[in-house]
């Protein structure tokens, strides 16, 4: 036996320090993928037996405008929250600064994220409550008439995508300070010195060397829009009438909230998130791949 | 430096940017003071329509009240008893999944590596019916230890992305001494790269314990009622009984961000070198 293991101690050990962590990760999550996708061909209310119903669930999901609701959410999300990149870069420009208190302020701009999006989502329905609101109030003050946001299926889920973005800002920021802080000097009085100034300088010198800050944000950007169930599910629980409703609260709600169990119909539907969201994950494993073997 | 250093411009440049900066924070964390303001207001003040002014007293029986009338303490304990096993759990099995890539060749390495990548960005949705399932046929369901355990597994993904590459940047040449020296692999990872790993386990900490606590779609599908559920359940139930009683929805928010937001300042340094790992090259 140890004359076994000092043998193949090198080989065996990478497995051995591996197998717990291993093991937890394929039960809890690579394994349930596969479930998941399976569920999303039966008809099941989560107690009972299961029926294999085929494709019936996705031929379903066709001719069902709630998910084309939220779908069409969806891609709102993830396309109104990429905003969050240029404008963490503006903040993190903007204080990018060393005058005394710097650090305290930069760590209070930072707060949104440290929060809950439970507690940012009651925050927001707050600063938009009609009558009381701060923002009903100052809308009612420049256009004369306030809006109840979230009471109205036209506005909703932008004044939910407003609420995401807010701690979304705050972390991107805080990716392109760090960013900022390793951005080489040499390089930039250099270009200084040769006439570049403001966008210029931002565009041809800064933003190359911010390359890997814009990355992590662009990723977490994109899963953060897709992963969004927390703020709708505070702010208006998918309403009025399902209006703001995304992929990720359908889902839920078919597979488990007080409108019934139909766990196959909600796989179905999670089976549909996870393919778009794949499409980017493959995107930024394809790129760390090439980094990291590249190196 | 980049933008060009504020010292270096006119005197009235710099004063108007040292009023810019608190005045744009103040606008920028306005919903928030706003929920802390109402959370001190007494309840007559909403009643009267004094929103905005300053309260007529500072009413911090508003949360007395909140821990009176509703188990917010004990949502805030089942948070703890969730969070703490969770960061624990989650950093040790990352210690070792992240010493085990990091540190040795073998063919599948990589692979394995971008599975704990890619299966850390999938979305919640898909894992749903499964691990609702296994919880419950495991007899954890509404259980701490049921939810901590999928938390651990989850979060592993994250942290064996982080203490793989933190353990690939430390000097190779420790470990390769150490072989040379004839000593064992696992006291190499007990002795040698345990104690280099205290910066990325503080980080990690801090990080873990925020997204655990702040975590609210799995407190929802794995547990249930008060005994069990975390404070973001329970705020979010509690937000359905408290109707319009924002003084009251206000305070019970500022406990519920409490706990993150102290940990964010006691460990700053930790939690911003940790969320802005692969920032710079």
């Amino acid at each position: 036996m140890s004359a076994f293991w000092k043998a193949n101690q090198r080989r065996l050990a990478p497995w051995l320090f591996m197998a717990p962590g291993l093991a937890m990760f394929l039960l809890y999550v690579i394994i349930p993928i596969f479930q998941s996708i399976w569920v999303s061909f039966y008809d099941w209310d989560g107690l009972g037996d299961a029926r294999w119903i085929g494709t019936a669930n996705y031929v379903e999901l066709i001719d069902d405008d709630a998910f084309y609701i939220s779908l069409k959410n969806n891609v709102i999300w993830l396309v109104l929250y990429m905003l969050a990149v240029p404008a963490g870069l503006m903040i993190a420009i903007f204080l990018n600064q060393t005058i005394s208190g710097m650090r305290l302020y930069k760590s209070l701009f930072f707060f949104p994220f440290v929060i809950s999006q439970v507690v940012v989502g009651l925050m927001f329905s707050w600063f938009y409550a009609p009558n009381f609101g701060l923002f009903y109030n100052l809308l009612e003050w420049v256009t004369g008439s306030g809006t109840a946001i979230l009471a109205d299926d036209r506005y909703v889920t932008y004044g939910i995508i407003a609420a995401g973005l807010w701690p979304q800002i705050a972390y991107v920021m805080i990716l392109y300070l760090t960013g900022l802080n390793n951005v080489a000097p040499d390089q930039v009085e250099a270009a200084r010195l040769d006439g570049a100034k403001g966008w210029q300088m931002l565009w041809y010198v800064i933003l190359p060397q911010l390359r890997p800050a814009t990355f992590i944000a662009v990723v977490v950007t994109v899963i953060g829009a897709l992963r969004s169930f927390d703020l709708v599910s505070i702010m208006t629980n998918g309403g009025p009438f399902g209006s703001s409703r995304v992929l990720s609260f359908y889902m839920y709600e078919q597979a488990l909230s007080e409108y019934g169990y139909r766990m196959g119909y909600g796989a179905a539907i999670a089976v549909v998130l996870f393919a778009i969201m794949m499409l980017f994950i493959s995107g930024f494993i394809w790129k760390m791949w090439r980094d990291e073997t590249e190196r | 430096m980049f933008p060009r250093p504020i010292t270096q411009l006119s005197g009235a440049s710099q004063t108007l940017y040292k009023i810019a900066v608190p005045v744009a924070l103040i606008l920028w964390l306005l919903p928030l003071l706003g929920v802390a303001l109402t959370s001190v207001r007494p309840a007559s003040d909403l009643a009267q329509g004094n929103y905005f002014g300053l309260p007529s007293a500072l009413a911090f029986e508003n949360y007395a009240l909140v821990f009176q009338n509703t188990p917010m303490l004990q949502y805030m304990l089942n948070s703890f008893w969730v969070t703490i096993p969770t960061v624990i759990g989650a950093i040790t099995l990352s210690c070792l999944t992240g010493f085990a890539l990091a540190i040795y060749r073998f063919p599948s390495n990589l692979i394995l590596f971008f599975m704990f990548v890619a299966g850390n960005f999938v979305p919640f949705q898909i894992l749903m019916v499964p691990v609702r399932d296994l919880t419950l046929s495991l007899g954890m369901y509404n259980t701490w230890y049921g939810l901590a355990l999928f938390h651990i597994a989850f979060q592993t993904g994250f942290c064996t992305l982080f203490m793989r590459n933190f353990i690939k940047s430390l000097p190779f040449e420790l470990i390769e001494a150490a072989r040379v020296e004839g000593v064992a692999e696992w006291r190499i990872f007990w002795f040698i790269v345990i104690p280099l790993m205290r910066p990325a386990i503080a980080a990690l900490s801090v990080l873990v314990f925020t997204f655990i606590w702040n975590d609210f779609f799995w407190a929802t599908v794995l547990t249930t009622n008060a005994s069990t559920q975390p404070v973001t359940a329970g705020l979010s139930s509690l937000n359905g009984q408290w109707i319009a009683q924002w003084h009251l929805v206000s305070a019970g928010s500022i406990l519920a961000a409490l706990p993150p937001v102290l940990m964010f300042f006691l460990m700053q340094r930790h939690f911003i070198a940790g969320l802005t790992l692969g920032a710079v090259k």
